[in-house]
């Protein structure tokens, strides 16, 4: 209010004079240090989120393909990927001394099978000549990455033509049916072969727990092996008709092929079907541009990752992210509450009470690797190996419930996250007015009825923004995550058909470990880094949604409560 | 004139009764009732009974402990940390402090109301219902019942009875301590227990609440705690006149006012101090 004021000048204000206001003469001579102390904070708030959010942005949009003559004649093409001054000492490095002025750029070259890399650096003294070719293609890859280069032949059904911009139309439909084929193949693979699978898992299991149950001699072992061998037998037949389809699948993608030429002229044969998405990066409208982009968002934001995660996409990381963060809410909500429940209103005010708020409070300090190590020890081993020894003898030596998962991964941020719900929830009680608690215990209501009919439906708005803290940071959580089942590729998601449909037991993917997994520890760091950003994006927007969500609940709840109904 | 603390500090006081009409007999008597906070003495060997189906007012200077012996008797003092009590309360013919005591149900026998107007933020409807429904009634027709017929004793039953579902902080402060008396009425008690209820109030509201108090009695047993000696004077049939946790003196309204026997209160009722 002040600075508003302070900005605005009175005409003719008697302690204002013709050169603004002096702030001393208000006796707010340090103003300026907070105000900006303010602004620094929004700056790097604001540039942090520019940052991500112009990186996140650009990076699936299709760039250019130069075409790059170097002076001793040899040829490269690549996408100018990044441009940078080579210091000193680079150029030392390069035994040239010429000019501090001189720049590189690096290209992503793609045809990681032919040339072992991704990227190459090219020093812009070495350049003779840049182009850009109108035929020379982006062709994303299942495998290998990127092919960066042009279409030679398609062999097409025993057929041969050679590639010219008239069958472009006809490469496109039969990369359509390819795909087709594709999703297919994935399904049999996955869905039907697994379910297979589970199904003589699970017939072994029943089988190990019978004699384990009743022993090896028992009639009921036998009569289970029977019938155990007859399920199984039946099962064996059906996968091996599906493995012929998928055979038979195999065969007809290996008809349909292109042959592509890098542009030094090596020749690379590739599958129709191992072809995700292509394009004359040249040669777009910018309509097409944009399609190409939004197909990359949508394939990054529904598909499972590819090539060590650096591509396709993190629907994966995205529901594991969502699905424990919630698990750990519905897990921290109640806990929290009742704790400061009874702290708050049932507790003798003393000395213990004091201490364990104390401590409660200290807890939110401690480093989340301490709560991980926790998780690990405790909820995995210990609880997790009880388990299993009680309910999943027969699973034994694999573990079950005895190492990592989602539920001891939500279990643990729920512990790390406690104190933040437990402070905030007390907080929120201390604000219920303590004659709205008289009025009710004058009515004649117990002690537990003003709780639950006067003292938690007004504390609610203030309870819902401490679980909003505890989302925030429970979401963004990734230390203790790595101890306690987070994992860089999970096999299938803890929601799925196979029953009993939820799996908490499975370990899980998460944007916050996708992010340093891909970022750190993949083969190409280069490769990784445009990830990085747009999962960073994802992760942001993903805990925005998050809370906006929540804070509209809370809105609602405030207003249901409140004066205005 | 003015009698310090120091004056009667360590001298014994005999409280001054005098007669009453005594026409239904007591319901409730506080027999040489002491309460201490922690270590100071907040209530000296009270002793005073409040007849039945009158108004009784409790005067005196604040912080003289009516407030207090107001909240005893329907023990919300229970609330406080490090209470101890001397004495008896009877209530019926039964000391509320023994050990078989149903708090709940004692405080259901006597309806409160505060300083402050305190509905609830629900409804007009749900906070009259209130008491009801935490008994576990769920009928419609009887919760809709209790609810018209407590809202028109208090007399708001006119002015709500259109918008009986917004918001009962919507309502203005008169209104809303006619609501929370038409709350402590819902349930059918016994005494209806007033701890200066038109304090937070201007005029008008408070001779609303005046005479709604005089509506009110005959009906229940009304104890009315109040710092405006003639709220007391127009509203109460009998008067006890506290000063520092004790009862100076206690009889019929019009003697305490006219032909008070204690110096200190003809000084306190005539306007010499408090």
């Amino acid at each position: 209010m002040n600075s508003l004021k302070l900005t605005q000048k009175p005409p003719g204000n008697v302690f204002t004079g013709s050169k603004g206001i002096n702030l001393d003469s208000k006796g707010e001579k340090y103003l300026w240090s907070m105000g900006g102390a303010l602004i620094i904070g929004l700056i790097m708030i604001a540039a942090f989120l520019l940052l991500i959010l112009v990186n996140g942005l650009k990076t699936f949009y299709p760039g250019p393909v130069h075409r790059v003559t170097l002076t001793d004649n040899k040829v490269i093409a690549g996408e100018p990927f990044r441009r940078e001054k080579i210091s000193q000492d680079q150029t030392l490095e390069t035994s040239r001394k010429d000019t501090c002025s001189a720049r590189r750029t690096l290209y992503k070259t793609g045809n990681f099978d032919l040339y072992n890399k991704d990227f190459r650096w090219v020093d812009e003294q070495d350049i003779k000549q840049i182009s850009e070719p109108k035929d020379i293609f982006y062709i994303e890859r299942t495998e290998w990455g990127p092919f960066i280069g042009y279409i030679h032949e398609l062999n097409l059904n025993h057929e041969t033509f050679s590639f010219s911009w008239e069958r472009l139309s006809q490469l496109k439909k039969e990369h359509k049916a390819a795909q087709a084929r594709r999703n297919i193949l994935e399904d049999l693979k996955k869905k039907e072969m697994g379910s297979i699978n589970h199904e003589l898992d699970n017939l072994r299991l029943s089988l190990k727990r019978v004699e384990l149950d009743h022993g090896k001699d028992s009639a009921r072992y036998k009569t289970t092996l029977d019938s155990f061998s007859a399920k199984r037998k039946k099962l064996e037949e059906n996968y091996s008709e599906i493995a012929d389809k998928i055979e038979i699948l195999i065969k007809k993608d290996a008809e349909y092929s292109v042959v592509l030429k890098d542009i030094s002229g090596i020749e690379k044969r590739v599958n129709i079907s191992d072809i995700i998405r292509f394009y004359p990066a040249n040669n777009l409208t910018l309509s097409q541009k944009a399609g190409i982009y939004i197909s990359r968002w949508i394939e990054f934001l529904t598909a499972e990752p590819r090539e060590a995660n650096i591509e396709g996409g993190v629907m994966p990381a995205i529901f594991g992210t969502f699905a424990m963060t919630l698990l750990m809410v519905i897990i921290v909500a109640p806990l929290g509450v009742m704790a400061s429940l009874f702290l708050k209103e049932y507790a003798k005010q003393g000395k213990l009470v004091s201490m364990v708020r104390v401590c409660v409070n200290n807890l939110a300090g401690v480093p989340s690797i301490v709560y991980g190590a926790f998780g690990l020890g405790f909820f995995a081993y210990c609880v997790g190996t009880t388990v299993d020894r009680i309910f999943f003898p027969e699973y034994l030596p694999n573990p079950v419930y005895g190492t990592g998962g989602i539920l001891w991964a939500a279990l643990t941020l729920a512990l790390l996250t406690l104190p933040v719900v437990i402070v905030a929830t007390e907080e929120a009680l201390a604000a219920v007015p303590q004659s709205l608690r008289e009025g009710s215990l004058a009515c004649g209501a117990s002690k537990w009825q003003t709780i639950k009919n006067i003292v938690l439906p007004n504390a609610l708005p203030g309870i819902m923004t401490g679980l909003i803290l505890a989302m925030a940071r429970g979401a963004g959580e990734v230390a203790p995550l790595m101890l306690v089942g987070v994992v860089k590729l999970a096999p299938e998601l803890p929601v799925d058909t196979i029953f009993p449909f939820i799996h908490p037991e499975r370990s899980f993917m998460h944007l916050g470990f996708h992010i340093f997994d891909v970022g750190f520890q993949s083969r190409n760091a280069e490769a990784g880094k445009p990830m990085v950003f747009v999962t960073t994006l994802l992760l942001i927007s993903l805990i925005g949604l998050m809370n906006a969500f929540a804070i509209h609940i809370r809105s609602r709840m405030k207003k249901k409560y409140s004066a205005g109904q | 004139m003015i009698i310090k603390p120091s004056d009667i500090e360590n001298k014994e006081i005999e409280t001054i009764y005098h007669p009453q009409k005594g026409e239904q007999g007591a319901v409730i008597n506080i027999d040489t009732f002491s309460l201490f906070y922690g270590k100071s003495q907040a209530l000296f060997d009270t002793t005073m009974d409040v007849e039945k189906g009158l108004v009784t007012a409790i005067i005196g200077p604040s912080g003289c402990g009516k407030s207090t012996l107001l909240k005893s008797l329907n023990r919300m003092n229970d609330l406080i940390d490090n209470i101890s009590i001397n004495g008896k309360i009877r209530f019926e013919g039964k000391n509320i402090f023994d050990r078989d005591t149903d708090v709940i149900n004692l405080r259901k026998q006597m309806g409160m109301v505060f300083q402050k107007p305190n509905p609830f933020p629900m409804s007009i409807a749900d906070n009259v219902t209130y008491p009801l429904k935490i008994d576990g009634i769920r009928g419609k027709n009887v919760l809709s019942e209790t609810c018209e017929r407590s809202l028109k004793r208090t007399a708001l039953w006119g002015e709500v009875k259109d918008r009986l579902n917004d918001s009962a902080l919507r309502l203005s402060g008169g209104q809303q301590q006619r609501l929370c008396i038409a709350r402590a009425i819902a349930a059918d008690p016994e005494v209806l227990l007033m701890d200066e209820p038109c304090s937070a109030l201007d005029p008008m509201a408070t001779i609303k609440i005046e005479d709604l108090i005089k509506e009110l009695r005959g009906k229940y047993t009304i104890i009315i705690v109040t710092h405006n000696m003639q709220q007391a004077a127009r509203v109460s049939d009998n008067t006890a006149f506290m000063y520092i946790g004790r009862i100076i003196e206690y009889g019929k309204t019009d003697i305490i006012f006219t032909k008070p026997k204690s110096m200190k209160t003809q000084d306190y009722v005539t306007g010499r101090f408090g």
